[in-house]
């Protein structure tokens, strides 16, 4: 136990800086998804054939395709091609757009949840599509989509370990290397698996409270 | 001011309509009266863009009604509709299921707007319920928080699209005299019903629709009372005496 408390006070600094880094990629990979996978759920409401198709087909070969599997490529061929990114860039990008196919589902049900009647309405009292959508869908859908939006988020933060695989030093990563050189395995991955549930446990909760709140009305 | 010329409708290999035509003049009251399947809410829904038809024409006050054009959501708010489930906003208060046109659609300054608002629900008899949300008025009431949003954009005509049958018996007759209120003062109404009491005394003019195509139109007093045609002598035989 004491070995843990030392070993703990000279990883953690360390470690730390990895967390810095899980939460860079975690956020901005939240954000891209979010807006990547709305735009999807739109286009796929839209019934345009061209833009929901698209959509779909997107959808379904990103879903098809590991994640690990996705970064590589982006990180390792997208270079062949003249697309050089950094380790990070890539991670946040592979990271976005493989979310971005179940963030595009559960937007897509929290559309489809709102009665064709209310939009029928809508419309017959002038309102356009987009204000249709800003107005009447959106304030209904938010409430339906926003606790299963909390669980993402709360695998995300978890999957952000997979840019580990491409060079991103974060929490993971750091974690590694320390317990390379130290052989101290048991205390530095104890501490990294305790540091992933001490930054996961507030989202949990989070995501209950809002579970709690909206199934009430 | 409605007009609708011989237009035609299939789903799939199904023809609903075949071949309507009828005129709405301004400050009539139109009755369509018909068995369900007949196409009856069918045509409401085309004059009201929501629902595309395959030939012909509808044009309101001389412009075309063509639901893939942009000019449909202005259409709209010269016709307003009210429908059979009501289908107000739940998230918002009745109040503001009635400002939410005035204010997103037109552009009206929401104090004008809600001083618009409260006196079109007090009209329907809801002056005490501004604040009360869809779910937690009876089916009247929605339904009279919907007739209050339709008048709010002071629309020129009006489609409901059987206003009562989604209602309890004892709730029809509060829905029903709202709607003759707006019809004497003065405007345009188009009606999918099956209230054969409130056609009589309200409606200029009744269509029997059957198997889309108007078997037979007229004054109330000669359809409802002395059809000619076996087809509205049947129906109406069948809709006042369901027992025989």
């Amino acid at each position: 136990m004491s070995g843990f408390i030392t070993g703990a006070g000279n990883y953690l600094p360390i470690l730390m800086e990895g967390v810095v880094l899980t939460l860079v990629v975690t956020l901005f990979s939240v954000v891209l998804s979010t807006v990547l996978g709305f735009a999807w759920a739109i286009m796929m409401w839209s019934r345009i054939p061209l833009l929901a198709g698209f959509a779909r087909t997107f959808i379904t070969v990103i879903r098809g395709i590991p994640i690990i599997v996705q970064l590589f490529y982006i990180y390792f061929v997208m270079p062949d091609i003249g697309l050089n990114l950094t380790a990070v860039q890539a991670g946040i990008i592979g990271l976005g757009i493989a979310y971005s196919a179940y963030q595009a589902e559960n937007f897509r049900a929290g559309i489809e949840a709102i009665d064709r009647g209310q939009i029928e309405a809508a419309h017959s009292i002038g309102m356009t599509d987009g204000l249709v959508m800003r107005r009447v869908i959106m304030p209904q859908a938010v409430r339906i989509v926003l606790p299963p939006f909390g669980n993402t988020i709360i695998m995300m933060l978890k999957d952000s370990s997979l840019v580990s695989t491409i060079t991103v030093a974060e929490l993971t990563r750091q974690g590694q290397l320390i317990a390379a050189s130290t052989f101290d395995n048991m205390t530095v991955f104890t501490l990294v698996a305790l540091i992933y549930l001490a930054l996961s446990l507030p989202l949990t909760f989070l995501t209950r409270h809002l579970e709690r709140r909206y199934s009430q009305s | 001011m409605i007009s609708v010329q011989d237009i035609r409708k299939s789903f799939g290999t199904f023809e609903v309509i075949k071949g309507v035509s009828f005129e709405v003049d301004k400050g009539e009251v139109v009755c369509i009266i018909g068995p369900s399947g007949s196409g009856k809410s069918t045509i409401l829904r085309c004059i009201n863009g929501l629902e595309t038809y395959d030939s012909g024409a509808i044009t309101v006050e001389g412009t075309k009604v063509d639901p893939a054009d942009r000019s449909i959501a202005k259409l709209r708010t010269q016709v307003s509709m009210v429908f059979q489930r009501f289908n107000l906003f739940p998230h918002r208060s009745a109040i503001e299921n009635v400002m939410e046109g005035p204010v997103y659609v037109k552009g009206m300054k929401r104090a004008e707007a809600r001083d618009l608002a409260a006196s079109l629900l007090e009209k329907v008899g809801l002056a005490g319920k501004y604040d009360s949300f869809p779910g937690q008025l009876s089916g009247g009431q929605q339904h009279r928080v919907a007739i209050a949003r339709a008048l709010a954009m002071q629309p020129r005509a009006i489609l409901f699209d059987e206003p009562t049958s989604a209602l309890d018996p004892e709730l029809v007759g509060e829905v029903l005299s709202v709607m003759r209120d707006v019809a004497a003062e003065g405007m345009t109404m188009v009606v999918v019903t099956h209230e054969m009491g409130f056609a009589r005394a309200v409606a200029d003019r009744v269509l029997f629709l059957e198997s889309g195509t108007i078997v037979e139109q007229g004054p109330p007093q000669d359809i409802l009372r002395n059809p000619q045609h076996p087809r509205t002598q049947d129906f109406l035989h069948r809709v006042i005496h369901p027992m025989d």
